[in-house]
């Protein structure tokens, strides 16, 4: 599947024709085709092949150590593949760092959120891209942009935006560090976990974000362990077993009981894959 | 039950403001008020054991005291706030004011300028390879430094008794003693000390005005001109005492040249932590090195440069100290000088932890620590009492820093 082929549709985007891997829908933000990973003898990931489209959510799921992780670090700079190509808006790309993955408008949220405690919520925002006006912070600029994108997306539980990070309910830090990834023009955004460490009404605020940003055209890779959360959410499905993407496709093509089926052993009865 | 009330972002009220203010005391966040009561019941009592506490003369003697441990505590705040320490800072300011002393001493007779730079470069290059070590090699700074706080003194005792002068190199040169031993005339000390607070003022004044103009939250018009008053009535407070004569048979009046060196060291401290992208990444890298770094950071960069402006820091409060010790000698003791610099920052409120904390901290704690010394001296308590009560105070102030961290980290 390395091979690379003639492209099967019309390019979105000017400039030079770049090949496209056989079966690359040109509809997808992001394709995949035949990524691999290994850690010296473990493979990690066995030519996976996924297409992500934009506007619509996918969860990623399958069970501990099935490479769901090392997929997403592969999208989002963090590993580098072993073999295989990736496809962003029907072009070749090659995505070596965090940096490269962000100008491509890949933003990913880990499940730690990597938000700095001491700082407020407009600090965390922009960190690492403040805004500056004759080499000073310009604070009004970044406080102002922030409140419009919290007010964008709707996130209305936090009363001010100068409140410390550290201060703020899981919830609320998962929306600040979605907010934080949207801000900047992505097109995909990635998430680890969003619900794993919420409760209950938090949990619906986080999946009622997630379809916002959807709705808003951008692609959304959500990883889960909560059933219930991805079929509240999603859009489509992927499941990873063992290294292989085993299964994936609209979520009406799933139910939950063939999903456990297909995390479990990586096959179901009730799937035609 | 929603979390943090279900306030909509948009809300400009004063009062969500006050309450944002309440939240931040209760965060623990308590800034500089516990320290200040702190330090005004120690003025209190010293006042009431001796009078002479709170003369002219001896508040003078106290804030000259104050200015190198201040600076000190500068030197090490920046560290401090990523979370690592420098016990070497004693002896490596010691060491860079060695050099100055020596390069303006009869035998070599360098402009005081030129000996000035070179004390600051010391300090400088030796807080950067100390830095290095420590970034590059992945070392712990504690034992980095701590290897500094015995090599240094090795070689400041090596350089001095070099000179053949029996340990001890006075400073001769005028600039460099004038430092702490001289002072500004009666008007200079108005023009300058107005002049600081008229600029600090403006500053307040137009980020508030600022704020309410672009629709932003700012916190009440009274506020804004209670600090602003404060601020006055202290200048005025500190114009007055400098400039009552102190002499008993000439007279002697004006500030001391150590204080606006503090001021300007604590002005140029403030604006790169407060209003760069620098600071902004000291204080993100203390909070979360991890986050910082996947913001795009370069980490070591900017810790590389923590260590940077903790060397020049520490080579101004050097001279400061060789100025007022009128002259340097192999018996200088780092050590204590470097552990009443900690103290002096954790005192005034900054993290032992990382990510927490301000220049203005280092003022405060300074202040604390000095009138401890000056204080227990005046009433003739013994060396042993000044080491237990600094101890106290210092264990009351890592207590409540520990407290508030408790306090700002609770999942509500």
């Amino acid at each position: 599947m390395t091979t690379p082929g003639p492209t099967n549709g019309p390019s979105t985007r000017p400039g030079p024709a770049t090949a496209a891997g056989p079966g690359v829908d040109s509809s997808s933000l992001l394709s995949l085709r035949g990524i691999s990973k290994h850690f010296g003898a473990v493979e990690a990931l066995k030519h996976v092949d996924l297409d992500v489209p934009a506007g619509q959510v996918t969860a990623l799921i399958g069970d501990n150590g099935a490479g769901k992780s090392t997929l997403i670090k592969a999208i989002a700079g963090i590993y580098e593949p072993s073999g295989g190509e990736i496809f962003w808006e029907g072009r070749k790309v090659s995505i070596h760092t965090p940096r490269a993955a962000e100008e491509l408008g890949i933003a990913t949220v880990y499940q730690d959120l990597a938000l700095c405690d001491n700082l407020d919520i407009v600090e965390n925002m922009f960190l690492g891209h403040e805004k500056t006006r004759t080499g000073v912070l310009d604070e009004i600029a970044m406080e102002l942009r922030t409140k419009e994108v919290l007010a964008d997306l709707s996130v209305s539980t936090v009363s001010s935006v100068r409140q410390l990070v550290g201060s703020l309910s899981g919830g609320q830090r998962q929306a600040i560090a979605v907010a934080r990834a949207v801000m900047h023009e992505s097109k995909l955004v990635i998430m680890d976990e969003p619900t794993a460490a919420l409760g209950v009404s938090q949990t619906a605020q986080v999946l009622d974000l997630i379809k916002r940003l959807a709705a808003r055209g951008i692609a959304v890779i959500v990883i889960s362990h909560n059933l219930t959360d991805v079929f509240a959410v999603a859009d489509r499905i992927a499941v990873m077993y063992l290294g292989n993407l085993v299964s994936s496709g609209p979520v009406v093509n799933y139910d939950p009981a063939s999903a456990v089926d297909l995390i479990t052993t990586g096959e179901s009865s009730r799937t035609a894959a | 039950m929603s979390d943090a009330g279900s306030t909509p972002a948009a809300t400009s009220d004063g009062r969500t403001s006050a309450m944002g203010q309440f939240r931040r005391l209760r965060q623990g966040d308590l800034g500089l008020v516990p320290v200040l009561i702190g330090l005004l019941v120690l003025v209190v009592y010293f006042q009431v054991r001796n009078t002479v506490f709170l003369s002219a003369g001896n508040l003078t003697n106290l804030f000259i005291q104050a200015t190198i441990f201040i600076l000190l505590a500068m030197a090490e705040t920046w560290l401090l706030l990523l979370g690592e320490i420098d016990l070497s800072v004693g002896y490596v300011s010691a060491l860079g004011a060695t050099f100055a002393v020596i390069l303006l001493d009869q035998q070599f007779h360098w402009p005081w300028y030129a000996a000035i730079l070179v004390a600051i470069a010391t300090t400088t290059a030796i807080g950067t390879l100390q830095g290095f070590l420590i970034i590059k090699l992945r070392l712990p700074s504690f034992i980095v430094t701590l290897a500094g706080l015995l090599g240094w003194e090795g070689v400041l005792i090596f350089s001095i008794d070099r000179q053949g002068t029996g340990g001890t190199i006075p400073v001769q040169e005028k600039v460099l003693y004038d430092l702490v031993n001289a002072n500004l005339s009666p008007l200079a000390t108005w023009i300058f000390l107005m002049a600081s607070i008229a600029i600090f003022c403006w500053i307040i004044i137009r980020h508030d005005q600022s704020r309410r103009s672009s629709g932003l939250d700012s916190v009440s018009t009274w506020i804004t001109w209670a600090k602003v008053a404060a601020l006055v009535i202290s200048g005025i407070v500190l114009v007055l005492i400098f400039n009552t004569n102190r002499g008993s048979f000439t007279v002697l009046h004006g500030m001391p040249y150590a204080i606006p060196v503090d001021i300007v060291m604590l002005a140029g401290a403030s604006f790169i932590l407060t209003r760069t992208k620098a600071g902004r990444y000291i204080y993100a890298i203390g909070g979360n090195a991890e986050a910082a770094r996947r913001a795009g950071i370069n980490v070591d960069r900017y810790r590389l440069l923590a260590f940077i402006l903790t060397g020049v820091t520490a080579g101004v409060a050097g001279l400061l100290y060789a100025s007022r010790l009128g002259g340097i000698s192999d018996g200088v003791d780092g050590g204590n000088l470097v552990l009443l610099a900690v103290a002096s920052a954790v005192i005034g409120g900054t993290s032992l932890f990382g990510g927490r904390g301000k220049m203005v901290n280092a003022v405060i704690g300074g202040l604390v620590i000095a009138t401890i010394y000056n204080g227990m001296a005046l009433i003739d308590m013994s060396a042993a009492t000044q080491f237990i009560a600094t101890a106290i105070v210092l264990v009351v102030a890592v207590t409540m820093d520990s407290l508030a961290r408790r306090g700002s980290t609770v999942t509500r």
